[in-house]
């Protein structure tokens, strides 16, 4: 069954996306760890759009490009971010951006 | 419209009273800033609404004429039916100008203020402009330096306001409004010197004692409002409207027993205002206030309010009392004037105070007025109206005179006054000239109309009054001649004669800055400084401010009865014409006696020949020689009683204020006392020590445990779980998104487990 080798796939990529977005402490390894979870889902989307509607049906495929879009968007805010505290405190660690810890 | 039915002046006849209401607030706002402290604004009102009125008067003097029967147009009547009317018992008359704005409406009911210009009203404009005129061009001397002078003119302006408003109303509520005007402001002015308790008491008095009358002008309008409506709102009007009521009163419909009680609860309201018996006591206290103000009170403002009710509302009285109705000897009006007539004139008899006098002799002569009214003659009343407030303002007003410049600011005749009559020759000749007129010495003014309500009593069959009021008049012509006597012959006294402060200090003088000996206090202000020249002067003429007014209105006094003088060789009716034929579209029809000499001649001869006695018993008792008169009251027991009776007013003062007031308000106070203390204290208290018990033990258990325990609880638990959450919120980024994944782990199985 392809279906399922492309749902293991995004399964593992996701996996790895969440593992780094816990485990890391480079804020750029985060963002990437994040693009690593949002492209899971974007196979995910297209493994479903492939085999469920049948052939001529595009939804799944939009929702891909959508993601896509933001995704980029997502990460140049993010990037900027980055930048922005890297001028502040010469770091992108996350451990040291705890200033709002309770 | 032609030119000859209206005119601007009787369209616009609203604004008489107009002027004065506006000149009041301008005096209260800006009169003590002006340069004569805003006595030239009172006095330029009255001259504007005089010369209002006296338009008014020219253009319906001119309707009149030109629709009159015996005038020239009298051919040309029917083509004119708008303006000239007949009445159903074909008699004629000048449709009055009725000119009226929405003043409020509730319920539908449509509120008016207007004006209701007919014969009546008119001569009663015209004579309230010209004698407020008068007083205040005089009151601009009498006063002058006077503490209040500013207030004094404001209320003597707003006074002439309320009976200007009153005499040409529309309805009754304006009436009313009117009539309540003037109540405030003769308490304002009688009471104008308060700080002597004994003029604010006065005050008191005469506003209570009217306020006692007023309940039946109430009364009234209510009964007749509700009685007329019907027929009123048929004809497109309301039960306020005056001349609905009046054609409703005669058209016949309503009933007798209504128009009855109408009409005695309106006429107990004119007993209060026109002090006639029994609630004449507040007229004489009333002298309390300054001499003007007397004046005005008592010639055509206040005082004549009432008459002047009934006289508006004739048509109710006439019917409602069944007056001229075949047989009747007696009605309540001529009973009631009756009586004052006479009891006002004796005790005209013992006063001292020049001023009480008059203003008795007000009481008797409002009496013949009443009585005019209540024997069906409406235009001799009304006459006697006009020429009597001509001669009596110049009789207060040559009081005044005589107390501002003869007599050191004493009224007390027998102690300061006497032999004036070389010192102030003008005012001695005006106050004759006056009291000639009121005497009704023939072709005098009072001659042409007291006599002719006499002479009508007689004529209407009510021969009781022919006799009271021949009685009256010999009485009238007595006390006047007794007052003259000792105001102006005789030996010099007291302060006539150059007396000093002492006496002047103990004298019974109701302008209370006289009481201020004159010498001890000379220089504290102007007018004290204006009793030291006196002192030093004696008594001399009085300037041409005050003997000014005295000689215009004792002209008027002399001549006014000349417009209805129906003897050789004058044979004018023209008062009649004028006022009486043209009141009004509704009026009963009155029969008129006509003058003849051989009526007269009783009341001649009676007033000559009070006038004789009165001269002799008063040189006897007054004069210089022995006689054995002098002391009389002293000496004989029934005179003694009789004196004693009529000084103490015949006890009616007592009885009001002892008996029914005291009796009244004894036992209510008392019992409201008694009240107070067990039943209103003792709920107060217990509510109280209620109160105090029911807040401890909210205090103890529902405050303390309830709600600060729900308070400090739910701060605990707060605490607590703050607490517990705190590591939660460690900062670190990678722990959030560890929670978010779990937390999204965790509804994602949930969701599997749901959905399977």
């Amino acid at each position: 069954m392809l279906i399922n080798q492309f749902l293991l796939l995004g399964a593992v990529l996701f996996c790895i996306g969440v593992y780094g977005v816990i485990a890391r402490k480079n804020a750029v390894m985060v963002l990437m760890s994040i693009e690593l979870i949002l492209n899971a889902v974007n196979l995910n989307l297209l493994a479903f759009a492939m085999n469920m509607n049948g052939e001529g049906s595009a939804d799944g495929h939009v929702f891909a490009l959508y993601v896509l879009a933001i995704a980029a968007a997502e990460v140049g805010v993010g990037l900027g971010l980055v930048l922005l505290i890297y001028r502040n405190k010469r770091s992108i660690s996350l451990d040291e951006l705890s200033e709002m810890k309770g | 419209m032609l030119a000859a039915e209206t005119g601007w002046f009787l369209e616009h006849a609203y604004l008489i009273p107009v002027v004065p209401a506006v000149a009041f607030a301008l005096i209260i706002f800006f009169g003590k800033r002006m340069p004569m402290k805003g006595s030239e604004i009172g006095v330029a009102s009255m001259v504007t609404s005089l010369v209002l009125a006296a338009g008014t008067a020219y253009q319906w003097i001119e309707r009149v004429d030109f629709f009159s029967p015996a005038g020239d147009n009298a051919s040309a009547l029917g083509g004119f039916g708008r303006a000239f009317r007949l009445n159903a018992e074909g008699a004629t008359f000048v449709q009055p100008v009725i000119n009226k704005i929405v003043w409020w409406q509730s319920g539908g009911m449509e509120f008016g203020l207007g004006q209701h210009i007919d014969g009546l009203a008119v001569m009663a404009l015209l004579l309230v402009a010209l004698i407020s005129t008068l007083v205040q061009i005089y009151s601009l001397e009498y006063l002058r330096g006077d503490r209040r002078y500013t207030h004094f003119f404001a209320a003597l302006t707003l006074f002439s306001a309320g009976m200007l408003a009153m005499v040409l109303a529309e309805n009754m509520v304006q009436l009313i409004l009117g009539w309540e005007i003037m109540g405030l402001c003769s308490f304002m002015l009688i009471g104008h010197w308060w700080e002597d308790a004994a003029n604010s008491r006065s005050a008191l008095k005469a506003f209570f004692t009217v306020r006692v009358g007023d309940i039946g002008l109430l009364v009234g309008t209510g009964v007749v409002f509700f009685a007329a409506s019907a027929y009123a709102t048929r004809h497109g009007s309301n039960g306020f409207s005056i001349q609905s009521i009046n054609e409703w009163a005669l058209s016949g419909t309503g009933s007798h027993t209504v128009l009855l009680w109408g009409s005695v609860a309106l006429f107990i309201a004119a007993i209060g205002k026109s002090a006639q018996f029994p609630l004449h006591t507040w007229l004489p206290d009333a002298m309390a206030g300054p001499t003007p103000v007397s004046s005005l009170l008592h010639s055509s403002t206040m005082v004549v309010a009432g008459v002047f009710l009934v006289a508006r509302l004739y048509p109710l009285f006439h019917t409602g009392l069944d007056i001229n109705v075949a047989g009747q000897h007696f009605n309540l009006i001529a009973v009631i004037g009756g009586i004052t007539i006479i009891i006002a004139a004796a005790l005209a008899f013992v006063q001292n105070d020049i001023k009480k006098v008059l203003a008795y002799s007000t009481v008797s002569q409002l009496g013949y007025m009443m009585m005019g009214l209540g024997v069906g003659a409406w235009t001799p009343a009304m006459f006697h109206l006009f020429t009597h407030a001509f001669f009596k303002c110049c009789l207060f007003l040559c009081a005044g005179s005589v107390s501002h410049s003869g007599s050191h600011h004493s009224f007390d005749m027998k102690k300061d006054m006497g032999g004036l009559a070389r010192k102030m020759p003008i005012t001695t000749t005006c106050w004759i000239l006056s009291t000639a007129a009121l005497c009704g010495v023939p072709y005098f003014s009072g001659f042409f109309s007291k006599d002719e309500i006499i002479d009508n009593a007689r004529n209407n069959n009510y021969q009781v009054f022919f006799v009271v009021g021949l009685v009256g008049a010999f009485m009238t012509t007595a006390y006047m001649t007794r007052a003259t006597y000792l105001i102006f012959f005789g030996k010099a006294r007291g302060a006539a004669a150059g007396g000093h402060a002492e006496t002047l200090a103990t004298a019974d003088a109701h302008d209370s800055h006289a009481r201020v000996p004159a010498m001890a206090n000379a220089a504290s202000d102007s007018h004290d400084a204006h009793d030291a020249h006196d002192a030093h002067a004696g008594p001399h003429e009085s300037p041409v401010l005050i003997t000014g007014p005295l000689v215009v209105l004792a002209s008027l006094a002399v001549v006014a009865g000349y417009i209805n003088a129906p003897v050789w060789p004058f044979h004018t009716e023209r008062f009649a014409e004028w006022v009486a034929n043209s009141s009004g579209v509704a009026f009963p029809i009155l029969d008129h006696a006509q003058f003849e000499w051989v009526n007269a001649v009783p009341s001649i001869m009676l007033v000559l020949g009070g006038f004789v006695v009165s001269l002799f018993v008063c040189r006897s008792i007054y004069g210089e020689a022995r006689s054995p008169l002098r002391g009389i009251t002293t000496r004989v027991a029934p005179l003694r009683w009789v004196h004693t009776f009529l000084v103490n007013k015949y006890y009616l003062d007592a009885l009001y204020e002892n008996v029914i007031v005291r009796g009244l308000v004894g036992p209510i106070a008392n019992g409201a006392y008694w009240v107070n203390q067990n039943v209103l204290d003792r709920i107060v208290n217990q509510a109280g020590i209620g109160a105090r018990k029911t807040g401890g033990w909210v205090y103890r258990n529902i405050d303390q445990r309830v709600v600060d325990g729900a308070v400090n609880g739910s701060g605990a638990v707060t605490r607590g779980s703050g607490t517990a959450l705190r590591p939660v919120q460690s900062g670190k980024v990678n722990q959030y998104g560890a929670l978010l994944f779990g937390a999204a782990a965790i509804g994602a199985l949930v969701l599997v487990i749901v959905n399977t």
